[in-house]
């Protein structure tokens, strides 16, 4: 039981992490652009199959580096040509086009890589047992992977705290008109922000693209649990979206461990439920099996109890 | 009497004094093209296009009430349309049980009903917050309900799904809803129905409060009206609306599944009419023929036409986010001062450059798939009936020239659009002004 806790705590907050790369991203777009990004799980899945694609020409390494840096590159060029026209139709329109952008790049990557996963390996410098936990063996690569997402979130956190550049996007986050009137050039730190967001999404994508499956459906599993982590966190709050990233990367590790139904609970206090009765399908489920819905219904009681979410401050 | 529905009457006082042909012409046309259709296209396959057409249209106005209509932007429609498919193949398998006595001509009542339930159910946690928000809650609550279908197997059937048989129901007057025919017909006639009660929705003081609250919602709420509950009526009737949607489907397929819930059909629900225009009624009814048709025919010519899909998506959110319905409509003047034809030629001079710029993009798309997905098979490949080697270096640069060039052209004939468009525009406002 000990083994269990400590190895889903683990890759909990590995999950967690992970996510939190992402929706630090898409909320630092959402904040200052007004922009949700449907997109930002496909520039994750574009960023694996660069990391994927690089690593078989150059190896794993200068994949690691080049890869988020193209992918930062293509949201740059997609804010700059794409997204800044579409801007004057407003926000429904931005975020149609991001939809749009969602689709076709999942068709992109399926024409070019094909629907099957990607050969995508760990590194063999990191392909070892890094220690043991009671029983079970923890690869090295998780750590790496660990060790990667806590110092993004460490220079994230400097740069938007201590830096010129951080107090100019903080600013934005909340009073854009202003950091124009102030005489910066908002749409150049949009477009510079986006392309970090991508940037960052597709450095998630280059480290869990070993770890996880690299296939064309990547981003369409991922999408709307980022969705969920920034609506829970509250809209446009970093912090929120930290906690949020968290909470349902344990909750997610957490049930997919736990093989326990309702049945169970109750037959051990003796109570049981026919087969045919209307129920028998809750009644019979389990805890792992229905693993894949917890983030959404945490969602729907996070909206019930509290609509802002975590920590948010905005109402839309 | 509140300021919304006040100013809303005015708008309409001008056009007012229609007799009855002129106000109901439009429905009668209507019903005429429905029950006209199958005798120009009776072939088997025109009939199931034709149905699918009545369904998309029915389906695409529901999502219309949401996005059009009110402002709410909905990643989950699917939600209400499958959920009543749900609700009306099990009606019908009851029903064949005799269980409970309906008649295969009210199943779409079953399945509207199903959905108008869920919209209540979902609609009262969703409806809280409008904008982006609310978008993001029905891509969760759309998530939601699509996982669900492989835990509850009892309702959702796991992965076959529930099959019915139509045929199998109360007969009304020795219809058997066998033959496709039949139940195309049946289709027309609950589309036509549907398609004037959301019509005649959009004229009440509450469609007019559905636009005000998507225009201004703080403003609704100062003349006394709550934007949630406004929010929320229109979240439920459009549910009740796609789940008739939903019941057409179950009726037609005779299967329903979990993939009638997921992100597939709702997705298509929102580019069918956001492509026709959510600005205007007949938008969606548009985008849902053209989808469907689109959907038919582009699967036939490439193995990849969901890109052209996506790309064309793109293309009308970047250029023409008002859809097809308002580049009509921008015609419209034009057209009754009959100076259309002074637009022909600039628009055929823009039009080459366009349609060689298309050719190369789809030249390298075509070319590239061959040689990555396909890549055990030859890279001999005609395009066009055009015979070429997609290995070989030529055909790419010719697709390269097609692309600059045809982007080229094309900047170079805007002006010639430009100015042709002004010109005519002026005439127009000359003629409307000497009568």
């Amino acid at each position: 039981m000990l083994e269990l806790i400590v190895v889903s705590t683990l890759n909990g907050v590995l999950f967690g992490m992970l996510l939190f790369l992402m929706a630090s991203g898409l909320t630092l777009i959402f904040s200052m652009m007004g922009v949700l990004n449907f997109a930002h799980a496909s520039f994750y899945m574009l960023g694996a199959f660069f990391g994927f694609q690089l690593s078989r020409w150059t190896g794993f390494w200068p994949g690691l580096v080049l890869a988020p840096l193209l992918v930062g590159a293509l949201g740059a060029l997609v804010e700059r040509y794409g997204l800044r026209h579409v801007h004057r139709h407003g926000h429904v329109a931005e975020l149609l086009f991001t939809f749009g952008l969602a689709y076709v790049v999942e068709e992109v990557v399926q024409m070019i890589w094909g629907k099957l996963p990607a050969d995508y390996r760990v590194p063999e410098a990191l392909d070892f047992a890094a220690f043991t936990v009671f029983s079970t063996n923890y690869p090295a690569y998780k750590m790496f992977m660990l060790l990667i997402a806590i110092g993004i979130f460490v220079v994230l956190f400097a740069v938007l705290t201590r830096t010129r550049a951080g107090l100019i996007i903080q600013a934005a986050l909340s009073r854009p008109d202003m950091v124009a009137m102030l005489g910066h050039n908002v749409p150049r730190v949009f477009m510079l922000a986006f392309g970090c967001g991508t940037g960052l999404a597709a450095l998630a994508g280059v480290i869990a693209g070993p770890a996880l499956v690299t296939q064309s459906n990547m981003a369409a599993l991922l999408g709307p649990i980022l969705f969920v982590v920034v609506v829970v966190g509250g809209l446009g709050s970093l912090a929120g979206a930290f906690i949020a990233s968290l909470l349902i990367g344990l909750v997610q590790t957490f049930a997919v461990a736990l093989d326990v139904s309702l049945a169970d609970v109750f037959g051990a206090v003796g109570i049981t439920l026919g087969p045919d009765s209307f129920l028998a399908d809750i009644w019979r489920v389990t805890i792992a099996q229905v693993a894949p819905i917890l983030p959404y219904l945490l969602l729907v009681l996070m909206l019930i109890f509290r609509p802002r979410g975590l920590l948010g401050t905005r109402d839309s | 009497m509140n300021e919304a529905t006040k100013h809303a009457t005015l708008a309409a006082a001008p056009a007012a004094p229609p007799g009855a042909l002129r106000r109901y012409g439009v429905w009668i046309a209507a019903a005429a093209v429905f029950v006209a259709l199958p005798h120009i296209f009776a072939s088997g396959t025109a009939m199931t296009v034709m149905s699918l057409m009545g369904i998309g249209i029915i389906f695409a106005l529901s999502y219309n009430m949401l996005l059009g209509q009110t402002g709410m932007l909905s990643f989950g429609h699917a939600v209400y349309y499958g959920l009543g498919a749900f609700c009306a193949v099990h009606v019908m398998n009851l029903a064949i049980r005799h269980v409970v006595p309906v008649p295969l001509v009210l199943v779409p009542l079953v399945g509207g009903l199903g959905g108008l339930l869920f919209g209540i159910v979902f609609g009262s946690v969703s409806t809280k917050r409008g904008g982006i928000a609310f978008a993001m809650i029905s891509l969760g609550l759309a998530e939601l309900v699509s996982s669900s279908a492989f835990i509850l197997r009892g309702f959702f059937g796991g992965e076959e799904g529930i099959t019915t048989n139509r045929t199998k129901l109360l007969h009304l007057f020795h219809w058997t809803f066998g033959p496709q025919i039949q139940v195309y017909y049946l289709i027309a006639a609950w589309c036509l129905l549907c398609m004037i009660a959301m019509y005649a929705l959009t004229r009440t003081p509450f469609g007019r409060m559905c636009n005000a609250v998507r225009d201004n919602p703080e403003r609704a709420q100062f003349v006394g009206y709550n934007p949630q509950t406004v929010r929320f009526i229109a979240f439920c009737l459009s549910g009740f609306f796609a789940g008739i949607a939903g019941g057409l489907g179950a009726i037609n397929f005779e299967i329903v599944n979990s993939s009638y819930v997921g992100l597939g059909p709702s997705g298509t629900v929102l580019i069918s009419a956001y492509l026709g225009g959510v600005g205007y009624f007949v938008g969606p009814v548009i985008g849902a023929v053209l989808v469907t048709y689109i959907q038919l025919m582009l699967s036939d010519a490439t193995e990849i036409w969901q890109l052209y899909f996506g790309l064309l998506f793109i293309a009308i959110v970047a250029f023409a986010p008002g859809g097809v319905a308002s580049l009509v409509m921008k015609h419209a003047p034009l057209w009754r001062a009959r100076v259309m034809h002074r637009l022909v030629p600039a628009y055929l001079l823009a039009l080459a450059p366009a349609l060689v710029m298309l050719a190369g993009v789809s030249l390298v798309i075509e070319m590239t798939f061959r040689l990555t997905v396909k890549a055990s098979e030859p890279s001999a490949m005609t395009f066009f009936h055009v015979p070429l080697d997609a290995a070989a270096a030529l055909p790419w640069i010719a697709a390269a020239v097609f692309i600059a060039g045809g982007f080229w052209l094309f900047r170079r004939s805007w002006p010639v659009v430009d100015r042709a468009w002004s010109e005519a525009a002026a005439a127009a406002r000359a003629r409307s002004a000497t009568p």
